[in-house]
């Protein structure tokens, strides 16, 4: 018994010892609680939508100003119509739009119906059912209110269309992003781990006592990296279209092209992590703390972004796989191209190159 | 060849000395033995001079290049072997070998009059992984894929730790060869016997140099007269040689005692003995090694 | 003189590999045996078999009278062991090392006490009982290391390789640490690089090839191989061997 206690004294001097372990284990549940209790929710706030008015009359100004005194909308603008609609949707700029049919204030009146047209963007089916039920609960609520008024039963009645993804599968939600986390996951992991291997191994040393210029180290180290990478993200689509019915609906080759840009990106970031990790464990647990939770919850396949604190949504610009992650939907769910995803291209090249210039220039040609 | 000039080193900000003041030189062709105990600063010198760390202090030249601004010209000319042999533990030797060649710019052909001695020890086994070798040959490799690209210096950082005696007594025949094809070498080893087969040492510990010279010259300098005492009973020898009044050091030599006297107490050394139960001792002059000489340095 | 180790045919098998064929031996009370091999010998995982850790395939053995295969567990408190790579915490201070062996091995809160400020003043650690032992140097570290394997006062001490990497000095004084503890009556079962350490024992034992090749005191050996050293003694044997190390 004594010898028991003795053992498990030493081993709390040695965790209070270790500076490192001790933030993660005491920085990390409280992070998470902060982050998971405060920040980050699945409720929907202010989503942007969109009212087109083709009849302008009583009733459909009255339930518009009820849409719009809603907590859980945001209407972006009043659009003038279809083109429009198409465009804001297809930019990702709303996520429903709630259209009016010429003669609507009529047709309640006269029939004791009246049919408004939803269009909800399914492409995130948990937001898609969750804003169309706010929606309904509005409308329900609404029409209660006119039955009160009136002599007659009137009822509004929502036509509901599901663009994207009109089974609201979850697939074409989490598989992009599944896509996002796993390339990213792999890319900084295996590159930060096989530098900092031959720092252990002590062949880093002898490499760099040779005519080999580190710039080659590094693409060599590079290189199996994004082979293997770019394979697997072929496997992952060839396995999404077979088995989970979500084929590329856009340009296969800008969509790898977008791809080797967010690979590359990975990449440079397992470089800068494995110039700091002194041992592979240092560097499998810098990629899985230092990447693994900002993607998770920062890329916007498990949280929305447009629901996060400010300080949250700025941060998530930093994160590489929100961009890559609207490209994957662009291209791969809706089908769209170079026009739709330029900005999150150029976003992705310009992180790439800066995060692969400071690797290079930090590079340690000496031990120390 | 190799130059220093008051070399200083530290780590952690200032808090571990590492090396303090070297300065030494190494001529062409030379076989120079870096002497000392673990911790000394033998792998940091080494380290310094190929360019892999940089000096707080003091300057180093090697094959007429500055270790600081023309680095990338000594990483070009030197062959480097650092402790532990790292090798690539999952290619075979003969991967190994390749890859050394290609990284220096060469191929195996081109240099392998240089290596052939020593590789056709381990060419038998030359479809075996680098990680499943023994000592002995993990270091045959080592310094195959050192010399590979023929340089004109060789840094070997302790070759013959953790090598069976056997290997070693090889190794230090494979260096004098080398040294015949006009090869600098540098090499540090913890083991005093092998200092005697070196050209000229130094002797290092806790960073700083105790001595310079070739062999002999460390021998001549060794100050008193020693002499070695045996007797059947070599611990009770000890505790009784310690206890004389006349004795100045005594130090455990395997089967003998390494005594130095006070003037001319070196008569009175056996008849005080046979008074202890120690009637059997015998007593002669012999000339110092290079281990007393150490210990002698590291008492001053 | 009592004999505290017994092996008689001790043989270990790793698949069709036979590490260690048929060793017999005895080491008596207070004798400095010396445990001799080159890499690959068959050293360590006889070591091993000794101190409990590995169950021989045949053959029998007895360590303080206990049986290798039935008593393991007695074995392990009558024994003390060092090995090279030090077995002290680094991020632990030189007295919480010591208290921690000490209380492993069982010993009372009093008893702890007395020995922790015995063997700081011994060692003449007293002002660094509260330094951590990774700012050790290498040679204090090692005397401490050796100390503590001790801490529990048991019979037989093994040491794996225990001087590799120190100065002269350090090893002379290491050296001197073991004889004080021989003439306590405490049994060294020791191997080593240094071939002149070999000379410090009362025997010597030589493993070539999984065999023990020769067993004698370093004079006798001496004399048998017409050798003016334990070095040479050692180089005839290790030339012959098979077994390069792997």
């Amino acid at each position: 018994m004594k010898q028991l206690l003795t053992f498990i004294r030493k081993e709390f001097l040695h965790v209070f010892r270790d500076r490192k372990t001790l933030l993660m284990l005491f920085g990390l549940p409280i992070a998470q609680i902060v982050l998971f209790g405060f920040a980050l929710s699945n409720e929907i706030k202010n989503t942007r939508i969109a009212v087109v008015d083709y009849s302008k009359d009583a009733v459909t100004t009255r339930i518009i100003s009820k849409i719009a005194g809603s907590p859980y909308f945001n209407i972006q603008r009043s659009l003038a119509g279809g083109q429009e609609l198409q465009a804001a949707f297809k930019k990702g700029n709303i996520k429903m739009a709630v259209i009016f049919p010429a003669g609507f204030g009529d047709d309640l009146t006269h029939t004791g119906k009246a049919t408004m047209q939803v269009i909800a963007d399914a492409s995130d089916p948990n937001q898609a059912t969750t804003i169309t039920n706010y929606l309904n609960q509005i409308v329900l609520d609404f029409n209660a209110g006119l039955a009160q008024d009136a002599a007659q039963p009137m009822q509004i009645l929502p036509e509901i269309q599901m663009l994207y993804n009109p089974a609201l599968r979850g697939a074409p939600n989490f598989v992009p992003g599944v896509m996002a986390l796993v390339l990213m996951l792999v890319c900084t992991m295996m590159t930060s781990v096989a530098i900092v291997r031959e720092k252990e191994l002590g062949t880093m040393e002898i490499l760099l006592v040779s005519p080999f210029r580190p710039l080659y180290i590094i693409i060599a180290k590079l290189a199996p990296n994004l082979l293997i990478s770019v394979v697997n993200l072929f496997i992952i689509l060839f396995l999404s279209d077979i088995f989970l019915d979500l084929p590329v609906k856009g340009s296969l080759l800008l969509l790898v092209t977008g791809s080797v840009l967010f690979i590359l990106t990975c990449l440079s970031i397992g470089l800068l992590l494995s110039i700091s990790a002194k041992t592979q464990q240092a560097a499998m647990m810098g990629s899985l703390m230092g990447m693994m939770l900002p993607t998770m919850l920062l890329t916007g396949f498990l949280f929305p972004i447009e629901n996060m604190p400010v300080a949250l949504q700025v941060l998530s610009n930093l994160v590489p796989s929100r961009w890559y992650f609207i490209i994957i939907k662009q291209v791969m769910l809706k089908g769209l191209g170079v026009a739709a995803v330029w900005r999150e291209l150029l976003i992705l090249t310009g992180m790439c190159v800066l995060l692969f210039g400071i690797s290079l220039r930090n590079f340690k040609i000496r031990l120390q | 060849m190799i130059t220093l000039d008051n070399i200083t080193k530290t780590y952690n900000k200032g808090q571990v000395l590492a090396v303090k003041d070297i300065s030494f030189s190494v001529e062409p062709g030379e076989l120079f033995g870096l002497i000392g105990p673990d911790g000394a600063g033998k792998t940091t010198l080494f380290r310094i001079l190929t360019t892999l760390l940089l000096a707080d202090k003091g300057s180093a030249v090697v094959n007429g290049f500055d270790v600081v601004k023309d680095y990338a010209k000594i990483r070009n000319s030197v062959g480097y072997m650092p402790g532990r042999f790292s090798l690539y533990q999952d290619l075979t030797i003969e991967e190994n070998l390749h890859f050394f060649a290609t990284v220096f710019g060469t191929t195996i052909k081109e240099n392998y009059a240089l290596i052939k001695d020593i590789y056709q020890q381990i060419e038998p086994f030359k479809d075996r992984r680098a990680g499943k070798l023994s000592g002995g040959m993990k270091q045959k490799l080592a310094l195959c894929c050192a010399l590979i690209h023929k340089p004109a210096v060789l840094f070997l950082d302790e070759p013959t730790t953790g090598v069976d005696v056997v290997s070693r007594k090889e190794f230090w025949e494979m260096l004098a060869r080398l040294k015949a094809e006009g090869i600098t070498i540098l090499v540090s080893t913890p083991y005093m016997d092998e200092a005697k087969l070196c050209d000229r040492i130094a002797l290092i510990q806790k960073g700083s140099i105790l001595s310079i010279d070739d062999p002999a010259g460390i021998v001549r300098s060794f100050p008193d007269k020693l002499y070695a005492v045996q007797a059947g009973n070599t611990h009770l020898l000890l505790r009784e040689v310690r206890a004389y009044p006349g004795t100045s050091s005594c130090f455990a030599f395997g089967d003998a005692l390494h005594v130095t006297f006070r003037n001319g107490e070196e008569q009175g050394l056996i008849p005080y003995l046979q008074g202890k139960g120690l009637p059997d001792t015998t007593m002669s002059a012999i000339t110092p090694g290079i281990e007393d000489c150490f210990i002698h340095l590291l008492k001053s | 003189m009592e004999t505290v180790i017994t092996t008689d045919k001790l043989t270990k098998r790793f698949g069709s590999f036979v590490a260690c064929d048929a060793l017999s031996f005895t080491v008596g009370r207070g004798e400095i045996f010396g445990f001799l091999g080159a890499n690959g010998a068959g050293k360590t995982t006889a070591m091993r078999m000794l101190c409990g850790l590995l169950a021989p395939s045949s053959g029998k053995a007895t360590i303080a009278g206990f049986d290798v295969y039935t008593q393991t567990e007695k074995i392990k408190r009558s024994i003390g062991y060092m090995s090279q790579k030090f077995s002290l915490y680094d991020d632990l201070t030189v007295a919480e090392n010591i208290r921690f062996y000490a209380g492993i091995y069982g010993m009372s809160r009093p008893a702890i006490r007395t020995k922790t400020t015995q063997l700081l003043e011994e060692l003449q650690l007293q002002n660094e009982a509260k330094t951590l032992v990774r700012e050790l140097p290498l040679g204090w570290k090692q005397k401490l290391s050796f100390s503590v394997s001790i801490v529990h006062e048991p019979g037989i001490v093994f040491l794996d390789e225990p001087t590799g990497g120190v100065d002269p000095v350090t090893r002379r004084q290491f050296w001197d640490l073991i004889y004080a503890a021989a003439d306590k009556g405490v049994t060294i079962f020791v191997t080593t690089h240094y071939m002149d350490e070999a000379e410090y024992c009362n025997r010597v034992s030589i493993m070539v090839d999984g065999v023990i090749a020769a067993l004698d005191s370093p004079a006798r050996l001496k004399a048998e191989f017409s050798a003016s050293s334990m070095e040479d003694v050692f180089y005839e044997l290790a030339r012959k061997a098979k077994r390069k190390g792997d």
